[in-house]
């Protein structure tokens, strides 16, 4: 039997527009299919963790999602820390199993970005995003935060565009051999290079997408493991680090506390980063997965990218990275981006993958971060 | 940067009140904490080094040095479209601190890092903020 919390559903729906769908609808959707991955039933479910969304007014999104889908667990709260949340949904939820809180805690989110709201709708709202005083006014939003960490970063290290580039491309070529992704047309360095520029030095293919979409996990406890179908993917370590929220007050542009929060993942596994097979890290932006990298130590400072153009973030390399195509190429639909990163890493480590499956992946490290490389969760999840 | 209107306008509260009145005043103040000595911004109720709240409010030196910075080409929102292309910068003060603001009145391809700035104040409906403009 599993000494740890075990993931025993996953499910995300399809991804992209999904035209008639609602926020609610997504998270109705992945939910269901989350459980009936794990063979259980939504009865089942004693513990639910949901996080946010901006199509709609939801105060109190938790309570108004099990209403939606007629449930009544024993335990009901939110989480909001971004592209943080989905790792951090885990962890929570593995802590509740463990305690003997709950049996099975499901983990949701989603929101339809493309179809439940207009572009600018989205970008005013990102926008909102800032210290209202002290950023907001000086015209900043997401895609200028991480413009100023990669200037910042180039300045430092001497990385090239060429080396956010070769991120883009990796990930359009993960997201090809998904069935569920919402960019899975080819691009080329040169598409990169032509890209017209969003906030320099990033381009529009450094960014992620804004798309429809929802996930949903089932964390359930050791001992009540044994009652789901699937082969069980342990969360054998977890970790946060939390330095700032906003990037005025963030104590370093090129070391986060993505290197706080993995070393607590990689000491509570008992494992190292040459053990991992396979890594799903949070990619809002092509430097977003680059100073992470380096920062959480799988590469040397100013190595990330090389390595990327090398070809050993992709299958056959020393570390496939983001195997589904991440936020840039899979999708992002809110919370539910970094969601996705562990929803792939339960199907490598259950070798579910199909032709993006990483053969015998034993140990895979999943990372998420919100805000400006603000709040970060790492974990470590092993096939059972 | 064009005064377009609705541009965000900074709304003072109790931690920083002090602050923004000094802006009106074409002055940059900042907090040093009297126990630690360390230099504070954004204004808080306590000093972050040491939860000290005697807290003094200093006229900084108004001058500093890019420490990051992005060209901006796609606005956040229509009051900033007439600014396009502007520089958003983080500006590392003399005092010890860390701001942001814009890097105005320049050619945008002129900003560096680790290039000087001094410091003007924009009138922004009724409050001044501070911006960076390159010295050299």
């Amino acid at each position: 039997m599993a000494k740890k919390a075990v993931i025993t559903g996953v499910h995300n729906t399809k991804v992209g527009e999904v035209p008639g769908s609602t926020a609610m609808s997504l998270h109705a959707e992945a939910a269901r299919g989350a459980v009936a991955d794990a063979g259980l039933k939504l009865a089942d479910i004693d513990g639910v963790l949901c996080a946010y969304v901006i199509t709609e007014t939801y105060p109190m999104l938790s309570s108004a999602f099990c209403e939606y889908v007629g449930i009544q667990p024993n335990f009901n709260a939110g989480v909001n820390a971004g592209g943080a949340t989905g790792a951090i949904m885990v962890m929570q939820a593995a802590a509740m199993v463990e305690a003997g809180v709950c049996k099975h805690v499901l983990c949701v989110a989603g929101d339809n970005r493309v179809t439940g709201m207009t572009r600018d709708r989205v970008v005013a709202a990102l926008a909102e995003f800032g210290h209202p005083q002290f950023e907001v006014p000086y015209g900043i939003s997401i895609p200028t935060a991480y413009a100023m960490v990669a200037q910042r970063y180039m300045h430092e290290t001497g990385a090239t565009l060429e080396y956010l580039a070769a991120l883009s491309v990796t990930h359009r070529k993960h997201a090809a051999m998904h069935p569920d992704a919402h960019m899975t047309k080819p691009i080329t360095m040169e598409d990169c290079a032509d890209a017209k520029v969003i906030s320099a030095p990033l381009r529009l293919l450094d960014c992620c997408l804004i798309s429809d979409g929802a996930a949903a996990y089932v964390i359930s406890a050791p001992d009540a493991a044994a009652e789901a179908k699937t082969h069980p993917v342990e969360i054998l370590g977890a970790g946060q680090g939390h330095t700032h929220e906003h990037i005025v007050a963030a104590p370093s542009l090129t070391d986060f506390g993505c290197k706080q929060s993995s070393q607590r993942a990689f000491k509570e596994a008992g494992i190292g980063h040459g053990d991992i097979d396979v890594a799903e890290i949070y990619d809002s932006f092509t430097i977003t997965l680059l100073v992470e990298l380096e920062s959480i130590g799988f590469f040397a400072k100013g190595e990330a990218g090389r390595a990327a153009l090398a070809g050993e973030l992709t299958h056959g390399g020393s570390l496939p990275c983001n195997t589904h195509g991440g936020l840039l190429s899979f999708g992002h639909s809110g919370a539910a981006g970094g969601m996705f990163h562990v929803v792939e890493a339960v199907r490598q480590l259950r070798h579910e993958a199909q032709s993006r499956q990483v053969p015998d992946a034993e140990l895979c490290f999943v990372h998420g971060d919100g805000g400006v490389l603000s709040a970060h969760c790492s974990l470590i999840l092993g096939r059972g | 940067m064009s005064d377009a209107p609705g541009k965000p306008v900074p709304k003072p509260n109790g931690d920083t009140q002090p602050f923004w009145d000094a802006c009106n005043a074409d002055r940059l103040v900042f907090q040093k904490c009297t126990s630690c000595g360390h230099a504070q911004f954004y204004p808080r109720s306590a000093c972050v080094k040491c939860e000290s709240a005697a807290l003094d409010w200093s006229d900084a030196e108004p001058t500093g040095t890019v420490y990051t910075f992005t060209i901006v080409q796609r606005a956040p929102s229509p009051a900033f479209r007439g600014d396009v292309p502007y520089v958003l910068a983080l500006i590392d003060l003399s005092d010890g601190f860390r701001m942001m603001m814009n890097v105005v009145d320049c050619d945008p391809q002129d900003v560096a890092i680790g290039k000087p700035v001094g410091i003007v104040f924009e009138q922004r409906e009724g409050q001044k903020v501070p911006q960076a403009v390159l010295t050299a």
